[in-house]
């Protein structure tokens, strides 16, 4: 309800409230993977000697999973500032390209201030759901997301912090699924309607395998793992089969 | 150790909001190259793709539980079942799967 005045008093319509509670919506599910995920950040922060203020902080200031776990040893270890930065910048980068996807899906009359907040959440999550939005996405989608996904993320952290033995094994494990269920959810759908996106689904799983599994590739960080396969498989894609922009519209207007 | 630890923070949260806010801020015109819309368009799916596979197959305890979980995500997803069903589901799945083995 709060949100709700909020929107209203920043001069927006019950058009935008509707935009608000579909991105409530696409959250839950968000909300509860963050929760498995940084309650495991959670755990091992405390475990590695941090205050449960500080791993909440952590969480609170960052929200991006790998960037977290791999942040952690190098406070307690006392890295030098400029390895956190690099490392930082190496596993996050990805978030570039997704922030420049976004920069063309708002809504184009929102006024710019909205892209400064919208930025604290581009998550691999929340760029899902907000690209499986057809047409142009309200900011208020953004933060109708944002207020459900983000808190699981900072009370994921505080309950794995505070008791390890909170939520049992098992549970942790189950959630573990969630994000990749959902981003299933988002990318099949519209690989079924169309050829090369189907293409460019199985070429992006298969170049991401190789990262994994070629040992010469096998030391290339996740995030960048990411970034090379994007560029690899979707800039073949765009130039092998570059799209029409009146189908590029039907296929986001199906989705 | 706090004024250590409070710097650590800035310093990753700041280069971390620095990447993603950027591009949002900067490219705020529509870009008419036909080749960078199209890139545009595929990004989604392959780094959502790329982020799933093989990673999927060690989210959760065991190979197997996640394997099963990853078809079964992959078939609600198919049959195109909300976001919220195809997590859940895989989730049950997998949790199903580990109390039989």
């Amino acid at each position: 309800m709060l949100q709700f005045e909020k929107l209203k008093t920043a001069g927006c319509s019950t058009v935008n409230f509707s935009a608000w509670k579909r991105g409530v919506r696409d959250g839950i599910p968000i909300c509860l993977g963050y929760f498995a995920v940084s309650f495991t950040f959670g755990m091992m922060a405390v475990g590695e000697g941090l205050a449960v203020w500080q791993a909440v902080l952590i969480s609170a200031a960052n929200i991006t999973s790998a960037g977290q776990f791999a942040g952690l040893p190098l406070i307690v270890n006392g890295a030098p500032y400029v390895e956190m930065a690099l490392t930082q910048f190496i596993i996050n980068l990805r978030y570039s390209l997704m922030s420049f996807s976004l920069s063309q899906k708002i809504e184009r009359q929102a006024p710019h201030f909205h892209r400064f907040f919208i930025a604290y959440g581009v998550t691999d999550e929340i760029f899902g759901v907000t690209v499986s939005q057809p047409g142009r996405t309200s900011p208020a989608y953004s933060y109708g997301v944002m207020c459900v996904a983000l808190p699981g993320w900072v009370l994921g952290t505080l309950c794995g912090a505070v008791s390890g033995n909170l939520l049992p094994d098992f549970i942790v494990s189950a959630l573990g699924l969630a994000i990749y269920g959902m981003f299933l959810a988002i990318i099949i759908p519209p690989a079924k309607k169309d050829r090369v996106v189907c293409g460019v689904v199985i070429c992006a799983m298969l170049v991401s395998a190789m990262f994994r599994y070629l040992p010469p590739l096998r030391g290339v960080s996740s995030g960048f793992v990411v970034i090379i396969t994007t560029l690899l498989v979707g800039g073949a894609a765009a130039f092998f089969f570059p799209i029409r922009e009146d189908r590029a519209e039907e296929i986001a207007d199906e989705c | 150790m706090n004024a250590e630890f409070f710097l650590y923070i800035l310093v990753m949260a700041g280069v971390t909001y620095l990447i993603r806010m950027l591009p949002l801020a900067l490219v705020k015109r529509e870009i008419t190259s036909p080749f960078i819309r199209s890139f545009l368009y595929y990004v989604p799916y392959a780094s959502l793709a790329a982020m799933t596979f093989p990673a999927i197959l060690y989210a959760t305890d065991s190979m197997i539980s996640a394997g099963i979980g990853f078809v079964v995500a992959l078939l609600l997803s198919y049959w195109e079942r909300s976001l919220l069903t195809v997590a859940l589901i895989a989730c049950a799945a997998v949790f199903v799967v580990e109390r039989l083995l």
